[in-house]
């Protein structure tokens, strides 16, 4: 079916940060088509774990986002999204094992409480209260209330239709529409023109490609990780746990295997453990040397998870850009071009933010962050 | 433990290949979950009951004996209660990961040059008012009853699905003294007789159970459905109804049939976990082979119910064609499998081709589920929340699972995942299954430290 299409905005990608732009877009009074080639939540949204975490983020763009995101996440759940997308505001316990590692963590988490975030320290006698089942022998901890949990694939469903968007899956973006001065008019797609003086590409791990069909560069690239899931278990863990060494990983430029798991319950029963990060390209074979490492790390935290069984595990590609900040906001090469993408591995938990610095950035108000360090033409223009 | 060729499966299949193999000269290790060889097919009965006469229970007994004592006077080495979670592939060839049954909580390896997949298939069965109740079992569960615990699982049955199964089943239910109220086949008798050529080599074995029946005075209702099983506690009762040739029941056909056991099936699908953790190319939901039985990753055979649902017969020929090729290579020989062999195979694919092409649920199956039937039994989803994850976006079956829950459990998709798909209105899809089976994850992670000390 071949139809043609007229709207304010067209947003490439049915993830979460596609949602979330539609979401805030729609509300800021601005008629929305949310256009997939595959399902709602078939990227990096459907193997992601639903982490809202400020406590892996240094002091910096990316913290204030998702500070931002945070705050919005709590506002919907407020609104009534709550049960749907599974939110929790469980919060995060981030524990060290050294005296060494723990000096490393209080110096990052002083800078966060400037930044505004709540971080308060937990003496080793202390942990038991906040994890019962946590390994003896700890140095000591940073408690983040802040931190919380949605479900992804539901985030991004209830999303889109709390947005009311179109939403036309199964469709694939070709290229753009421009008008006689060079701006973008609206998508090509392989069922038809969309007619629009926006679009939006959060398109994820494909976020390259679509700015590559649109005529821009934007070095988006895929790092692999591998989740594990236990079988089904009262709950025994009740925060997002993780060992400190994870702040480390998410910075860190080294393509070498860095596992540091984060260990949760879920409102279903399962723990999740992840998550492993390493270059491999788009390989999605299973890669057991990353899955032992994972459930090494989760086993030295809760040693009970031992005798728990792995039923299941899962791959997923973060997008990330090279200095591991997204891009969000218009293109000055592309004008009507605008981006949502490169989240790496934190897309879920800066959707909201993300999708309020867009909707504003396209009805002209001004944002409520600085845009200047998520800029899509930041990087060198790749040689040809 | 090291081989040269590792074979994971002791049915027919994986008997002949390890034979086939063995009498090449290959060291071969036979691996099985199960405490007997035998597979599903010539499932054992426990030591333990002392039974005296097993062959009565048992179609081609002769067959079994021939590979059993073979496999007595061959040097392969039979390591039962290996459960395989994982076959990983390592510079110097492939190590099979295995924990040792029942409770499976140790960890055991196999290190072998090839490996030899010949992991069977599972029944699959759809979901219909009423499915969940005790006294609903699967049609090889019924089976399994029988031939290896010598247990009748009820007093009055109705056998119901689709798929050459049934008959045996019926038959053998019948045999050991149950009351068989009906057997309710979703294929008209039509269908079945216009593929009648190619299942030639079938229907004598057919005719065999179809006579078997007829002693027992079982009635067959051919394209007929159970549309509810009733019952509070335990199973009553089912309805059953008559389909028209669109495969919708026709209104006005309903009947009740008492009875305390429903034995349903609705067909097999290939075991491909193993295969698709190695990278295995498939061909639609079975493992791809070439005409030795090799899959397209170096070093990897398989055959059997895993490359295609065909019965025991072609897994035999499978297994010998695949074992005689992996016994080549690993000696630098040519193959030579027995021409029968070859002559079986090509014979009795056509045979199988035909019976799944015959042999299908019928069309409009999900019109019969009504919202409030759990789909997925692991997660307790309902046929309404599926609908209701359509409606919000999910086009297939991978996004119903996300928005659902349904198939991530503890079967991981193998009981709902066809359902699910004929719900969403999609073919099923193979499934990643990274896990053959559950793994502790303690046995994970001192294999870390193994590694972290090598």
């Amino acid at each position: 079916m071949i139809e043609s299409l007229t709207c304010d905005v067209v947003v490439v990608g049915a993830g979460v940060v596609g949602a979330a732009c539609a979401l805030y877009a729609a509300r800021a009074g601005l008629d929305t088509v949310v256009v997939d080639r595959g399902p709602v939540a078939g990227g990096t949204t459907g193997a992601g774990e639903g982490n809202l975490l400020v406590s892996d983020k240094e002091p910096g763009p990316e913290l204030d986002l998702a500070l931002l995101s945070a705050r919005l996440w709590a506002e919907l759940a407020r609104e009534g999204l709550g049960k749907a997308v599974e939110y929790e505001a469980k919060g995060g316990l981030v524990v060290a094992g050294t005296g060494e590692a723990l000096a490393g963590l209080e110096r990052l988490a002083a800078g966060q409480r400037a930044a505004g975030v709540e971080a308060v320290p937990v003496p080793p006698d202390r942990l038991p209260d906040l994890e019962p089942c946590l390994a003896p022998g700890l140095a000591g901890g940073v408690h983040y209330p802040q931190d919380a949990q949605v479900m992804p694939a539901l985030a991004a469903a209830h999303l889109l239709r709390a947005s009311n968007a179109r939403l036309l899956t199964g469709r694939e973006m070709t290229g753009v529409l421009r008008g006689p001065d060079g701006a973008v008019r609206g998508l090509r797609t392989d069922r038809g023109d969309i007619h629009a003086p926006a679009v939006v590409n959060a398109a994820g791990t494909w976020g390259g490609e679509v700015a590559a069909r649109a005529g821009v560069s934007l070095p988006v690239l895929p790092r692999r990780g591998f989740v594990l899931v236990t079988e089904p278990l009262p709950p025994r863990i009740r925060h997002k746990v993780y060992a400190a060494d994870y702040v480390a990983d998410v910075a860190s430029d080294s393509a070498a295997l860095q596992t540091s798991p984060v260990v949760e319950g879920t409102p279903a029963g399962p723990v999740l453990i992840g998550a492993s990060r390493e270059r491999a390209g788009f390989d999605r074979s299973l890669s057991l040397p990353a899955l032992r490492a994972l459930a090494a790390g989760a086993t030295r935290l809760f040693p009970f998870l031992a005798g728990v069984r792995a039923v299941r595990t899962y791959v997923g590609f973060r997008p990330y850009l090279p200095d591991h900040l997204p891009a969000i906001g218009p293109d000055p090469r592309a004008p009507g071009l605008l981006h949502a993408c490169g989240h790496e591995g934190a897309g879920i938990g800066l959707a909201t933010g993300t999708g309020r610095l867009i909707a504003q950035a396209l009805t002209g108000r001004t944002p409520d962050l600085d845009l200047v360090p998520f800029r899509p033409d930041r990087f060198p223009e790749e040689a040809e | 433990m090291r081989a040269e060729l590792v074979v994971i499966g002791a049915g027919p299949a994986g008997l002949a290949a390890s034979l086939a193999a063995a009498a090449r000269g290959t060291r071969v290790v036979l691996v099985d979950a199960a405490t007997e060889t035998g597979g599903q097919f010539y499932r054992q009965p426990a030591a333990a009951l002392g039974a005296g006469r097993p062959e009565a229970l048992h179609h081609r007994w002769r067959t079994w004996e021939r590979l059993r004592d073979g496999l007595a006077a061959r040097s392969v080495r039979v390591l039962t209660d290996h459960h395989v979670w994982c076959v990983e592939r390592t510079p110097g060839g492939f190590t099979v990961h295995a924990l040792l049954g029942p409770e499976q909580e140790e960890p055991a390896e196999v290190h072998a040059r090839a490996v030899l997949l010949a992991t069977g298939g599972y029944e699959h069965v759809l979901p219909f008012p009423g499915w969940t109740l005790p006294g609903v079992v699967t049609a090889g569960g019924a089976q399994a009853m029988l031939k290896g615990a010598l247990v009748a699982p009820g007093r009055r049955a109705v056998v119901a699905g689709t798929g050459p199964l049934l008959l045996p089943v019926a038959a053998g239910l019948a045999a050991a003294g149950v009351e068989v109220a009906a057997l309710v086949e979703s294929t008209g008798p039509g269908r079945l007789a216009r593929h009648g050529r190619a299942l030639a080599g079938k229907l004598p074995e057919g005719a065999g159970y179809a006579a078997r029946l007829l002693r027992h005075r079982v009635p067959v209702l051919a394209r007929h459905t159970v549309v509810r099983a009733h019952g509070d506690d335990r199973l009553t009762g089912v309805t059953v109804a008559a389909l028209d040739t669109a495969g919708r029941v026709r209104p006005g056909t309903e009947r009740h049939l008492p009875c305390d056991t429903l034995a349903v099936g609705h067909g097999m699908l290939p075991h491909t976990d193993l295969a698709e953790g190695l990278g295995c190319g498939l061909d639609g939901l079975a493992v791809a082979v070439d005409a030795e039985q090799r899959t397209d990753v170096p070093g990897v055979w398989a055959a059997g119910e895993s490359t295609g649902i065909g019965g025991a017969a072609l897994a035999l020929a499978e297994g010998h064609i695949a074992g005689c090729s992996a016994a080549a290579h690993l000696r630098g020989t040519a193959p030579g499998p027995a021409p029968a062999a070859l002559k079986a195979r090509t014979k009795l694919r056509r045979s199988a081709a035909a019976l799944d092409a015959a042999y299908a649920p019928p069309a409009h199956w999900t019109e019969q589920v009504t919202d409030d039937t759990v789909v997925c039994r692991c997660e307790e989803v309902t046929a309404g929340a599926v609908r209701d994850a359509l409606d919000l976006g999910a086009g297939d079956e991978r996004t119903v699972k996300l928005l659902t829950r349904a198939g991530m459990g503890w079967c991981q998709g193998r009981m709902c995942q066809a359902a699910v798909a004929g719900l969403a209105g999609c073919p099923p899809t193979p499934s990643r299954r990274p896990f053959a089976r559950p793994v502790p994850l303690g046995v994970l992670a001192r294999q870390h430290t193994q590694e972290e000390l090598s």
